[in-house]
């Protein structure tokens, strides 16, 4: 599909490319005329290109939508937040897609319309109060209900709110891989600093040892969540800014060293029942289609295939941080609460996990 | 109004090769070098984002050209992920600054504002060569930096510490840094003189008759853009200066409770959101200082082409004004995620959203002068109505970026590379074109060949819609920018084939830029000759002598008698009515 599409566009291009440079040739020979101001054959000629133009437009846009428009995270978002994330997103991209087919198809339209032609005398029209009061006040009160709407969402995802209690979970960068600290029974995260990270104990999150908080915490490489319960996460980082980006959950929250942030969130659907939402299994398939075909070629060369993917939750890094920036993830998975306990209490301790030499 | 003395043309000494071309004290010349200057970094520019298009649609495949390019970067021709993320950032840098700062706003704002305002030169001759020599040597301290050992700076054009402050995080953050960093220095002390410069010259050099009311729209807005540089680039480069102290002397200021490479770093007590703060304190001004010229020069193509006044002239400046106030209060949007304050989160949305106001009554107004005109399609007038989309269909999506809420999810990914390459990159790109369209016979005093314009136009701008459209849904899929390939994430596989869609018009658009090159050199040597005022355009410069020389005009300088826009005028043959005719008798002048 995508072969074909290339070929057509190439095809395409140099078809319009010759085209044109033949007109070229033509106005060269039959016009000695060969002043390099618009005539009135260019007018018409870049007029008619302007309808063309419009039409393009709407074409990839089109093309875009029917192609490509199940890529967006727009839907089966798997935290509580995030339907109103993308109700906002659904009707942001509405107000955007009608205003941009009005405006594009009024310029295009206008430039093919009164296109010029010698001896026609353009309207002398300067000024309206009348028009300019229009466009302003229009988007004001469009822009107004976004604004307001947004701000409420962006109030409630990002307030919040500690007596719901919320399991606290630390998320730690470094370059390039991701820790998850959870702070155990007592709910309350030991002290910690990078300054007492000690290699040789197995320190590696610099937790402060001798802090009664810290003794329970338990540190993980695999992000474990229950579903149904709020989440406040902590985020560290020990070297350079990373960003904490989990896509399907809509969330996202730099770290930065020196300072813990923090986002907070309830994941709603297990992984489980992600992998089995219909949404998920096509796309999950049409992944697979795809690196069915590239292992097939990889095979051919006498490399070795691609795995099969199976959908998992993902934390990846969105902030640049250095070489390896590409490949800095982690794998979520949320599950039961009685899942989660079970996997919880198979972690080792921070207390049990130090190296004592 | 400065009654302008006449003693500048009786210089007689003759001149040299030297004071000609190279330390040329004359506007126009200073504005050809800086459109030569800024070509050239263009080049460099574009043919770095055909490389990393490359290695994104093929990534790991060896390829002939990277190993041409990259020479030990690429050994068998695959591309190393270090320097990918170095082209990330130097294309980004020499983009936004080097081409569309100072490629653009350079060479128009000198050649145009003594021009078009009817002064003989800048208010100071000497600045503006040293404004010039400075950018020229901070351009070749950037190209340099690409010859580093360890290779260039390649922490992103926003250089981020601690990222960008530690060699031992990045190679490219020791010696390729500390070049970035000087060159940048430079950059800003050039930015500012020239800046300085225009103000002081728009405001005392005008001649007879040019009030503030009558000024094209392209010196407003050339006017405006140099005093948000003058406000906003001193804070970059303070910036900067404690970027270097942070580096080379020790301090904390960005930096804090830092382990790399089994050692604690002594840094302590430092913000990197500080550095953040004062980074895009003049980043996102930046962002208009690129564009308000472009529109600018739109402004004025669109009516010069349109036969028609442009509608609305009170308007275009007063949004004008709007956007250089709101855009030194908006930066903020760039750090929703960061760890900000979320309350400081909601004002910045809201004064963020609020600047999409006199950027819509822009849109309109362009829309509304093209309405029953008399449309003369010449290639600026083609880039100029390319603009108006472009900014149209890029500035959209930023209602999307500017609400905090929905930023979360798009933050840094490909959502934000579609969205500022169609509103500011490929905007001023446009509006770049369509000056140099537009002036070229003002410069070189030969034509443009037209037909090649309308190729370039036309090939360009199905390109950079079928790179950019796309883009938008491979970002809103979740797919972060700035990865060197993807991969390693299966779930975004199904986005490979657009990414190869997107390389695939990329290449095709920098080939026709070829064209450009070529009708451009062609031109200055080769090109027709150009009569005086061949737009048949209202604005002073074609009253000059095509011919090029010091003080501009022969004899007395003209007078102006009315505003720039005066196209189509009723009781008038003509279809145009140069600024300084003078009104008829009983003839009101338009009250704008």
């Amino acid at each position: 599909m995508i072969n074909l599409l290339i070929i057509l566009i190439l095809f395409g291009v140099s078809v319009a490319i010759l085209q044109m440079v033949k007109i070229y040739d033509l106005t060269q020979g039959v016009n000695k005329d060969s002043s390099q101001i618009a005539n009135d054959k260019d007018n018409s000629r870049n007029g008619y290109l302007m309808l063309a133009f419009l039409g393009f437009i709407y074409l990839i846009t089109i093309i875009s939508f029917v192609l490509w428009g199940d890529l967006p995270l727009v839907s089966n978002s798997a935290s509580e937040h995030g339907p109103r994330i993308d109700r906002l997103m659904v009707i942001t991209m509405v107000v955007i897609f009608i205003v941009q087919t009005i405006t594009q198809f009024l310029l295009h339209y206008f430039a093919f319309k009164y296109k010029g032609e010698r001896g026609k005398k353009a309207l002398f029209y300067a000024d309206n109060d009348k028009l300019e009061f229009i466009w302003t006040i229009v988007p004001v009160i469009v822009l107004a209900g976004l604004i307001m709407y947004g701000l409420f969402t962006w109030n409630d995802i990002m307030i919040i709110d500690e007596e719901e209690d919320p399991l606290v979970v630390e998320l730690y960068a470094q370059q390039f891989n991701w820790k998850a600290r959870y702070a155990g029974q007592d709910n309350v995260l030991g002290k910690a600093n990078v300054r007492l990270i000690n290699i040789d104990n197995a320190n590696i999150l610099g937790l402060d040892e001798s802090d009664p908080n810290a003794q329970d915490d338990v540190i993980t490489t695999e992000l474990h969540l229950p579903v149904g319960k709020p989440i406040l996460f902590k985020m560290r980082s020990q070297d350079v800014l990373h960003s904490a980006y989990m896509p399907h959950f809509r969330a996202q929250m730099n770290c930065v060293p020196g300072m813990i942030t923090q986002f907070s969130f309830t994941p709603t659907v297990t992984t489980e029942e992600m992998r089995i939402n219909p949404e998920i299994y096509d796309k999950v398939a049409n992944i697979n289609k795809i690196r069915n075909e590239k292992s097939k070629a990889l095979q051919a060369n006498g490399e070795e295939p691609l795995d099969r993917y199976e959908f998992d939750y993902l934390l990846l890094c969105n902030k640049i941080c250095g070489k390896s920036h590409y490949n800095m993830q982690m794998k979520i998975i949320v599950e039961s609460e009685e899942d989660f306990k079970n996997w919880f209490n198979e972690q080792k301790l921070f207390k049990n996990s130090l190296v004592q030499n | 109004m400065s009654a302008h003395t006449e003693n500048h043309i009786h210089h007689h000494h003759k001149e040299t090769f030297v004071t000609k071309y190279i330390f040329s004290q004359d506007h126009k010349m200073i504005a050809k070098q800086y459109l030569i200057t800024g070509l050239i970094m263009g080049i460099i520019g574009i043919l770095m984002s055909l490389l990393m298009r490359m290695q994104i649609a093929w990534p790991e495949k060896p390829n002939i050209i990277f190993k041409a390019l990259l020479g030990k970067w690429a050994e068998e021709g695959v591309m190393d992920a270090d320097i990918y993320l170095a082209l990330v950032t130097i294309h980004g840098t020499i983009m936004v600054f080097f081409v569309l700062t100072a490629g653009l706003s350079g060479t128009f704002s000198n050649l145009l504002i003594p021009l078009q305002i009817g002064a003989r030169d800048m208010a100071s001759g000497f600045l503006n060569m040293v404004s010039y020599w400075l950018f020229f040597l901070s351009s070749v301290i950037m190209v340099i930096s690409f010859f580093v050992e360890a290779g260039p700076a390649a922490a992103g054009w926003t250089i981020y510490p601690p990222l960008s402050a530690l060699p031992l995080a990045q190679g490219g953050s020791g010696a390729g840094m500390t070049l970035w960093l000087v060159s940048m220095a430079i950059f800003i002390a050039s930015s500012l003189l020239g800046s300085l410069n225009y103000i002081v010259t728009v405001l005392n050099l005008r001649t007879k008759g040019m009030s503030m009311t009558r000024l094209p729209l392209t010196i407003w807005a050339f006017f405006v853009t140099a005093i948000i540089g003058v406000v906003s680039f001193p804070v970059l480069l303070s910036a900067a200066l404690l970027l270097i102290m942070d580096r080379s002397f020790g301090t904390s200021f960005f930096l804090s409770d830092i382990f790399i490479q089994g050692e604690v770093l002594h840094y302590q007590g430092g913000s990197p959101v500080l550095f953040e703060h004062l980074f895009w304190f003049l980043g996102h001004p930046e962002v208009y200082i690129v564009l308000l010229p472009a529109l600018g020069i739109t402004s004025e193509v669109i009516a010069t082409n349109s036969r028609k006044p442009i509608f609305g002239y009170r308007a275009m400046v007063a949004s004008i004004i709007a956007i250089a106030f709101l855009s030194t209060i908006v930066w903020g949007h760039h750090m929703f995620v960061t760890g900000m304050n979320p309350f400081l989160g909601s004002v910045f949305t809201f004064t963020t959203l609020l600047i999409a106001i006199p950027s819509a009554v822009k849109a309109f107004n362009y829309i509304t002068t093209l309405w029953k005109g008399n449309l003369q399609f010449n290639p600026g007038m083609l880039f100029s109505i390319g603009l108006v989309s472009t900014f149209i269909t890029g500035g959209l999506t930023g209602i999307v970026l500017g609400d905090s809420a929905l930023d979360i999810n798009v933050h840094d990914t490909y959502f934000v590379v579609a969205h500022f390459h169609l509103v500011m990159g490929i905007s001023a790109l446009y509006g770049l074109f369509a000056g140099v369209y537009h002036w070229f016979p003002k410069m070189f005093g030969r034509m443009l060949n037209k037909n090649l314009g309308y190729i370039h136009f036309w090939v360009t701008a199905v390109c950079a819609y079928g790179v950019f459209f796309p883009m938008h849904f491979i970002g809103m899929a979740g797919l972060p920018r700035r990865y060197y390939t993807n991969s390693n994430f299966p779930l975004f596989d199904d986005t490979q084939n657009v990414q190869v869609l997107i390389t695939v018009f990329a290449l095709v658009a920098g080939l026709v830029q070829l064209v450009f090159l070529y009708n451009f050199i062609h031109s200055i040597f080769y090109g027709q000759k150009t009569v005086q005022n061949p737009w048949k355009s209202n604005t002073l410069e074609w009253t000059a002598p095509i011919k090029h020389m010091h003080g501009n005009w022969d004899g007395e300088i003209p007078h102006v008698h009315r505003w720039a826009y005066d196209y189509s005028k009723p009781g008038y043959e003509d279809d145009f009515v140069p600024q300084n005719t003078p009104l008829k008798k009983g003839e009101e002048e338009l009250q704008h």
